[in-house]
């Protein structure tokens, strides 16, 4: 375009400072990559390709800490999504995105865009999506503006999912101070798909054609990818032309065009990629990249919504619901065919070139000419500070918390309405759960499960993050993320085979932040490797910051498990008078970063306890295969609330109720030691139960006819309806979302 | 008895019907596209939900103008069986083949979950049921409300065509409780909420099957069926 800067002038006005390159990226990009001043359009690509967001330059070095591989995994971090071996030449394939930045400015779209985004990620990969979870972090619900980022963000992933017929089987939210300003949307999406459907990312074969599919190209999301690279100020406002709008019809349509293509036409089609953060530029040079290949591309044949855009606007604009295939040549009209069925657009817009250039025409001009690597593999890596911050070393210079409580029966009826505990089914009651009708269990449970259709088997899968632990102590809470959500699987019967991540964090400029990152990767790792749930993919979020201060470090886990027979599904809640309950784990002092010390004292501090993942492993080997056995006939995992909460909602929604007696006190009734299980066992199955187990469980009382919550502890009792803690539980966040502020 | 279940753009319980009459009802089922025109060789439709071509506009309006319309109209017409669950409902409605007219859910919100639900046996879609008998199903709009004017009220509880009424709770402020209809002639059932989410015990809930049962069940016995 006539109005765009000459390169001598991008030089001098230094407009890249604004797209997010530092003085230093582009002196190297000038010197020493291209050897030339790059021009505008070469400008913004390097902009947004450079961004953290695509090419993960600050937290590469954590990342690579994560081990990838296992017996198991067919594809690894790098592509859409992971894809990991179920048996029956089938796969499940999985990624977890965030998308907090524009979930801030616009929480409807935001949030609808995440789960569109990660849905196409899946189906990329030539498998059929089979559920949604989301992980959501908002401040506490006591602002205006809160509840609408919750309504709105709510709203959005139902709008989204509900229409695209993908059920939103499980998930978290949470509520903590640090999240107002900058609330966490991470969506997750499952995929199943038979091996020899596999697709890659990868554009080889001179002369094949490059080929656009979907909806237009307008100027929606320009630098989407840089934006969510940046902190916040106040100017938030302005910000907004930066988010996508969402259109889950079309992408309805793509999906299924998309999946008959790679089940039913593979050899038409070479790769495919979803075109997400950065748009065109990264689908495509990605899809380049990886082949070693080279891409020439002639703009002027992208569908476009708008008129007079120029090839910046392409190459940027993040419009959604948008694929990439590279596609055999003399199969384009093939490929056309499907696709117009769908009433879809596929365009061929360039073809695989020799070489390895990335050669862009628009108007009859060469906008862009850069070697292919220069935008995916020679970004500048800059080796990042660590600082331990301060209120670390001085928690580990104090003692810690430890609370008093006189009356552990208010104080569990009180911590069953705190908005991180209480009943969530205001929010996942709006999100279609059923859909496919393979859903075995849905929301509200430990992780969800669905069947898979034709076998015996289904799939396990959570979400978890725990900010305040991670906050206390990275390298632990790291340790506790991938634990709880090991123990979800493992409670609903299945086997956790890998996991995913959203890394959630402040400026990684921060050495404290970027401290906070790599010991808490660490601390993941280790589980990882204990655990055997490789790290199959994943997405980093940095600079979630709202004027300065960033949130809780947040890596939130997204694991998903292998039920083996699905008759053996286990269920979260109690099942028959008479049933004993055991405690799997031991219960310590484990009182810093809990439910309780924020309920008590409004805050949380101290330090954590280490945790022994290989106990925590051996119990849970023993547990799953007792449970693979029959002889388990509930069990739910311990967390927010500990002990206290687990045994009471164990009894929500039955006619049941429990008496329990436990050499435990009240205080430690409500800690959060991670790693431990309630399990309920039929009288029957009680020796062979014990047998598998080896002792290192609790008898500590049985299942009630009665509806009533009876717990004998060292110091108290408690004991109180189950109908009326359930409707504290189920009323608290519909009542503080209705309250005035 | 074969069964069609037609596809529209959007629709995405599709699968949901198809399993359940293939897979737990073992009967002869086949997708029909929304190009199609006809409906030559079926013996029951069956209509989906989901949200047919986005349902960006009022809820089954674009769907009624698709290709395979006039054949729905005409099967119906001939006294076949339609079926249609949710959006089906909906499209059902706006093609003039069921009276009112679904509305927005009078929490402005989408609803997911089971509700109990009394069935009316007297029509070919539950003749299975015990009458007045006391199920549970799923539901899953946006858009569930049913509303007509008190004239056709008065026409579906004089006609006994009212299949199902929310019996506990009334979800989305339907009038009289109306969970499903049928038309004057007995043979178009409409309803809000999902039966064939509710065919299999690993599911949780088999309070659907009866409903495809009573289809399977009224291509076996001759004479009018209400």
């Amino acid at each position: 375009m006539s109005t765009e800067m000459t390169p001598q002038e991008i030089k001098e006005q230094k407009p890249y400072l604004d797209w997010g390159l530092t003085q230093k990226e582009y002196e190297y990009i000038s010197e020493k990559l291209l050897g030339r001043l790059p021009n505008y359009t070469e400008t913004g690509l390097f902009s947004v390709m450079w961004s953290e967001h695509c090419s993960y330059k600050k937290s590469k070095p954590a990342l690579r800490l994560f081990p990838n591989k296992n017996e198991r995994v067919l594809q690894g971090p790098g592509e859409g999504a992971g894809i990991v071996d179920i048996g029956d030449n089938q796969a499940v394939v999985f990624k977890a995105e965030s998308h907090n930045h524009p979930s801030a400015v616009e929480p409807y779209e935001g949030a609808a865009t995440g789960v569109g985004g990660i849905l196409r990620d899946i189906f990329s990969m030539g498998a059929r999506p089979i559920a949604s979870l989301d992980s959501l972090h908002f401040g506490e619900i006591n602002q205006a503006r809160t509840k609408y980022l919750i309504n709105e963000v709510v709203a959005g992933i139902g709008g989204y999912g509900n229409c695209m017929g993908i059920p939103t089987v499980a998930g978290e939210t949470t509520f903590d101070e640090c999240y107002t300003g900058n609330p966490l949307v991470n969506a997750m999406s499952v995929g199943l798909m038979d091996q020899k459907d596999m697709q890659k990312g990868r554009a080889v074969g001179v002369g094949n054609a490059v080929m656009y599919v979907g909806a237009k190209t307008g100027r929606d999301g320009i630098h989407g990818a840089t934006f969510a690279s940046a902190d916040f100020a106040d100017d938030r406002e302005t910000q907004r032309s930066a988010v996508q709008v969402g259109d889950p019809f079309m992408e309805k349509l793509l999906m299924e065009a998309c999946l008959e293509l790679t089940s039913a036409h593979a050899e038409w089609l070479v790769g495919i990629q979803d075109m997400g953060a950065a748009g065109i530029v990264s689908s495509s040079c990605e899809m380049a990249s990886k082949a070693k290949s080279g891409m020439e591309l002639t703009l002027d044949y992208v569908p476009q919504r708008e008129s007079n855009m120029s090839a910046y606007e392409i190459m940027l604009s993040e419009s959604q619901e948008r694929m990439l295939l590279c596609v055999r040549k003399g199969h384009e009209e093939d490929v056309k065919a499907i696709f117009k069925d769908y009433d879809l657009e596929a365009v061929v817009i360039g073809r695989v070139t020799e070489g390895h250039r990335y050669l862009l025409k628009h108007q009859g001009k060469i906008v862009t000419d850069i070697p292919v690597s220069s935008l995916t593999d020679d970004v500048l890596e800059e080796p990042s500070e660590q600082k331990i911050p301060q209120h670390i070393i001085d928690a580990e210079n104090s003692s810690n918390w430890k609370p008093q409580i006189d009356n552990p029966t208010e104080v569990l009826n009180r911590i069953l309405q705190q908005a991180t505990i209480a009943s969530k089914e205001s929010f996942t009651q709006t999100y279609d759960s059923q859909v496919r009708t393979s859903t075995v269990v849905g929301p509200g449970s430990d992780a969800g499960v669905i069947r898979v259709r034709g076998t015996k088997k289904a799939l396990a899968m959570t979400t978890d993050g725990n900010g305040r632990f991670v906050y206390l102590n990275p390298e632990i809470g790291g340790k506790i993320a991938v634990i709880e959500a090991c123990a979800n699987i493992i409670s609903s019967g299945g086997l956790p085979l890998a996991m995913t991540d959203c890394l959630n964090y402040g400026d990684p400029n921060d050495p404290e932040v970027y401290w906070e990152l790599y010991q808490s990767v660490k601390g993941m790792t280790a589980a990882c490797n204990v655990f055997n749930t490789p790290v199959i993919s994943g997405n980093v979020s940095l600079y979630n910051e709202n004027n300065g201060k960033a949130i809780f470090p947040t890596p939130m886990v997204g694991m998903v498990g292998l039920i083996k027979n699905v008759a053996y599904t286990i269920p979260s809640f109690v099942q028959a008078e008479g049933d004993i309950i055991y405690l799997i784990g031991e219960t310590k002092a484990d009182y810093s970063g809990s439910e309780l010390q924020k309920m008590l004292t409004g805050n949380i501090s101290g330090s954590l306890n280490d945790v022994d993942l290989i106990e925590i492993s051996n119990n849970m080997q023993k547990l799953l295969s007792a449970m693979q056995q029959g002889y388990v006939a509930s069990c739910h995992d311990l967390s927010e609330g500990g002990l206290a909460v687990a045994l009471a909602e164990t009894t929500f929604k039955t006619d049941l109720g429990l008496s329990v007696k436990m050499a435990l006190n009240s205080a430690e009734l409500f800690s959060e030691t991670p790693g431990r299980f309630v399990v309920t066992v039929s009288p029957d199955k009680k020796e062979s139960f014990e047998k598998v187990m080896e002792g290192n469980i609790k008898e500590i009382g049985q299942v009630t006819k009665t509806p009533q919550l009876k717990m004998k502890l060292s110091d108290n009792e408690i004991e109180v309806a189950v109908e009326e803690m359930q409707q504290l539980w189920e009323e608290a966040i519909p009542c503080l979302m209705k309250s005035k502020d | 008895m074969k069964f069609a279940v037609i596809v529209f753009p959007g629709s995405n319980c599709d699968i949901d019907l198809y399993e359940a009459l293939h897979t737990v009802c073992h009967a002869d089922v086949q997708y029909v596209s929304h190009k199609e025109k006809t409906l030559a060789g079926f013996d029951a439709v069956m209509i989906p939900g989901g949200f047919s071509y986005g349902d960006y506009l009022r809820c089954g309006a674009i769907a009624r103008f698709a290709n395979i319309m006039p054949a729905i109209i005409e099967f119906a017409n001939a006294g076949k069986p339609v079926f249609g669950t949710c959006n089906g409902f909906q499209i059902l409605t706006e093609a003039g083949l069921l009276p009112g007219a679904l509305k927005q859910n009078n929490s402005l919100k989408f609803v997911c979950k089971t509700v109990a639900l009394e069935v009316n046996n007297k029509t070919m879609f539950t003749a299975k049921y015990q009458d007045h008998e006391i199920i549970n199903l799923p539901i899953a709009h946006a858009d569930g409300s049913y509303y007509a004017d008190e004239e056709v009220l008065n026409e579906l509880e004089e006609n006994n065509q009212i299949a199902f009424r929310y019996a506990k709770e009334n979800p989305n402020g339907s009038l009289h409780n109306i969970a499903g209809i049928t038309n004057e002639r007995g043979n178009v059932l409409g309803m809000m909420p999902h039966p064939e989410r509710a065919v299999e015990a690993l599911l949780g809930n088999e309070d659907g099957l009866r409903l495809f049962k009573s289809i399977l069940l009224g291509s076996q016995v001759t004479g009018e069926m209400r």
